[in-house]
């Protein structure tokens, strides 16, 4: 068992979990997630490491309830124990494996949406303990939405939109990158997108349009996650790929997100995920 | 009794009736009770150069056990079986005995040959049920200790060999749940989850050997952390199979197109058939399912039970299904449709993505290939379409590279397997594997008997330091 050691609500449907898992916050890195299973009748739930503290043996996680897994794992409060962490999964970020002075001369713009603002955390805080410090665009559809601001702006340059326009740049994540580089010239050659598959999708589209490469982190549907199954298959540059195993980083340009996209709501019908019909004895619903 | 063995026709086994079982996810086949097992023991001939013997993988004394067995001492039976083997409920119940120890039968040249299999079945669960009877004193501890990545057939049966023989032995396991393939791949109705498997995990269990779950080797320790970190003197690697093969045609991405290993995943470890759990599975009404081995029969058989009609795609002849010649047998028997000489080209969807049928070609055996089956030749413009909504695709697997990838002095193939001995000593010392992730995809008795023979040569090698 893996007991919950806090839960905090972030924003609207929003929860930041930390629970005690020794053995992934010893070998987590920044990019990696964990599967999670909140009891023996749960899902495996694949969900990005958003933090992790090697000595205290925690990690951190965040959450939005969403369907009927999400809500289980949201119900649980500090005490609770989750039956099942495993992980680190998939592949860490590319950047750690880049030489030290490469990584420093390196122009970097993270673009974080709703829940994406956590998973790019720590490789924010990452970069920022090796020197470099990196821009961050956190969009999200209102200011009461915003997560992960106040500790994101400890390790890097933060720049914040919205869609009502109630807090920063009034657009979207798009038109805050086309800001940055076109109105304020800056220039980037290197950026990470992590957030919903169609936010993914048009920033990739606006940062091609500028040459940046980019690396998205995408949130495949999965069983397993240990390359056993084959249900996160995503099509990247025309081959099939697994996301547990040969991501969740995949270069942003190459990704075929209508059919990520497709396949992310594979079960959307499914008596069983689906609010209005399911039926179980799970609390919280 | 006394009556030439030969004579007594093979005792029948009781099975539950079809109709009803393909709507269920209970055992399809009852087994022997004690009466049946002892008249069945009667027919071997003892003969006093055994076929079978030499025919089974681990080479258990057949006429042995099943002498005791015709004589009511079944206990005796039991410690025949587990001086070779570990798991008889299992293997009894999932080997090729067709092709194996029966297949070799003197019986079978002019009648049926002797029911190996179902004894060997009646004898193990015998063992679960008496479990007390079977108190092994405690070995001297040696101080010495060993790590087994993976509780499948091979993990299991090495981490209780090393036991026995005294070892601290802690199984890594990345699941939630110990079993291997024998609870994520074979289903329910092959193979009673609580009744066998979970009985057998926990007589290993009793021996001392510790099983941790949702520890992802590669990922969240490597080998020499446990080398090094966790002090362990030697590591024994039985990961299984890996990642699943598809076809490379077209429409392979579309919704309603899943590996076996995933449907057979969500339905059998995650129980997505069982209203109560969470994990949803995906339900056709017409499934496709692509191969012709156990893992395609097993797929096809729990599509069948979710409520589709479903059929066996396959692109040789009924003759050359790898499969277990039972498992064909029960898939008719339960309503599946097989399309031999058949071969999928592709894959057609609807404007939303879905599935909505599977366009082949017929085939033609042509001359034997290097495996020595007769490989299939496409018949020209012979292409037509089936409607379905699910396809399933039953063409093996590829090994998981996770282990290798993150392990120094870990020689792989050109397949990407563990290279290994006839030992399991991989070329890394102190390094030994053994099952699917050396071999490939192959069958639980041979995966079993690898982790044995690996037990033997990890004690040897830790004996001489």
């Amino acid at each position: 068992m893996y007991p919950i050691l806090s839960k905090t609500l972030l924003a609207p449907h929003i929860y930041e979990i930390v629970v005690d898992a020794p053995r992934v916050a010893r070998s987590g890195q920044p990019g990696q997630f964990v599967i999670v299973r909140t009891d023996a009748k749960g899902e495996r739930i694949p969900l990005t490491i958003c933090d992790y503290d090697r000595e205290k043996g925690s990690v951190t996680l965040v959450i939005q309830e969403i369907g009927i897994s999400s809500r289980k794992i949201c119900a649980m409060e500090a005490g609770d124990a989750f039956a099942d962490v495993a992980g680190p999964l998939g592949r860490p970020s590319d950047l750690l494996d880049l030489p030290a002075e490469e990584l420093k001369k390196k122009r970097i713009l993270f673009v974080a949406g709703g829940l994406g603002t956590a998973p790019v955390y720590p490789q924010v805080k990452w970069l920022h303990e090796q020197g470099v410090e990196a821009d961050v665009i956190i969009g999200a559809k209102n200011k009461d939405m915003f997560t992960y601001v106040e500790p994101m702006r400890k390790v890097g340059r933060v720049h914040l939109c919205t869609d009502d326009g109630s807090e920063g740049f009034h657009g979207m994540v798009t038109g805050l990158i086309e800001q940055l580089v076109e109105k304020e010239g800056r220039e980037f050659d290197h950026c990470v997108i992590i957030g919903p598959m169609i936010m993914m999708k048009f920033g990739a589209m606006t940062t091609k349009k500028y040459g940046i490469p980019t690396i998205v982190s995408l949130n495949a549907l999965m069983v397993d996650g240990t390359g056993m199954c084959g249900a996160c298959r995503v099509t990247v540059d025309g081959k099939t790929r697994f996301t547990c195993v040969e991501g969740p980083e995949f270069d942003g340009h190459l990704v075929d997100y209508d059919e990520a996209m497709r396949r992310q709501a594979m079960y959307k019908e499914n008596p069983k995920t689906n609010p209005e019909t399911h039926k179980c004895s799970c609390h919280g619903n | 009794m006394a009556t030439k063995g030969n004579k007594i026709p093979r005792t029948p086994v009781r099975e539950q009736d079809p109709l009803k079982r393909a709507a269920n996810f209970e055992e399809v086949c009852l087994g022997y009770n004690q009466e049946e097992a002892m008249l069945e023991a009667t027919r071997c001939l003892r003969c006093p150069k055994p076929r079978c013997v030499q025919a089974c993988p681990v080479g258990i004394d057949i006429p042995g056990f099943v002498g005791r067995l015709a004589e009511g001492d079944i206990k005796g039976a039991a410690e025949v079986i587990a001086l070779d083997s570990s798991l008889p409920s299992v293997c009894g119940r999932v080997c090729p005995q067709e092709t194996q120890c029966e297949g070799s039968c003197v019986l079978g040249i002019k009648s049926e040959p002797l029911a190996i299999g179902k004894l060997e079945r009646f004898t193990g669960d015998w063992r679960i049920g008496h479990a007390d009877e079977f108190e092994a004193a405690p070995a001297q501890p040696l101080g010495k200790k060993v790590a087994v990545v993976g509780s499948g057939p091979s993990g299991l049966a090495c981490a209780s060999d090393l036991a026995r023989l005294g070892y601290d032995v802690t199984i890594f396991e990345a699941l939630h749940k110990a079993g291997g393939v024998l609870v994520y791949g074979i289903p329910e109705f092959r193979l009673p989850k609580e009744g066998v498997v979970a009985r057998e995990v926990a007589s290993v269990e009793k021996l001392g050997v510790k099983i941790e779950t949702d520890v992802v080797v590669g990922r969240t320790l490597t080998i020499d952390a446990l080398m090094d970190e966790e002090g362990f003197d030697a590591v024994f690697i039985g990961s299984g199979a890996g990642l699943p093969r598809f076809m490379n045609i077209p429409g392979e991405n579309l919704n309603g197109v899943f590996s076996a290993n995933e449907m057979l995943t969500r339905a059998n470890l995650m129980h997505a058939w069982e209203e109560e759990y969470d994990t949803p599975i995906y339900q056709g009404e017409k499934v496709v399912v692509v191969g012709g081995g156990n893992v395609a029969m097993d797929a096809v058989r729990t599509a069948r039970r979710l409520g589709a009609e479903a059929t066996i795609v396959y692109r040789r002849s009924e003759a050359e299904l790898p499969a277990r010649v039972e498992e064909v047998h029960h898939a008719k028997e339960e309503g599946i449709e097989f399309k031999m000489l058949t071969n999928p080209v592709a894959i057609t969807g609807d404007e939303s993505g879905k599935v909505t049928g599977i366009e082949c070609v017929r085939m033609e055996l042509g001359e034997p290939d290097a495996s020595g089956r007769r490989s299939p030749v496409e018949v020209p413009d012979s292409k037509f379409r089936m409607d379905c909504d699910v396809v399933i695709m039953a063409l093996g697997t590829s090994p998981n590279p996770l282990i290798k990838d993150t392990t120094d002095g870990l020689e792989v193939n050109r397949r990407g397997c563990l290279v290994a001995d006839d030992n399991g000593a991989t070329t890394r010392e102190g390094v030994f594997a053994g099952g699917d992730a050396v071999t490939g995809a192959a069958t639980v008795i041979l995966a079993m008997g690898a982790g044995r023979k690996a037990a033997a040569a990890i004690h040897e090698y830790l004996s001489g330091k």
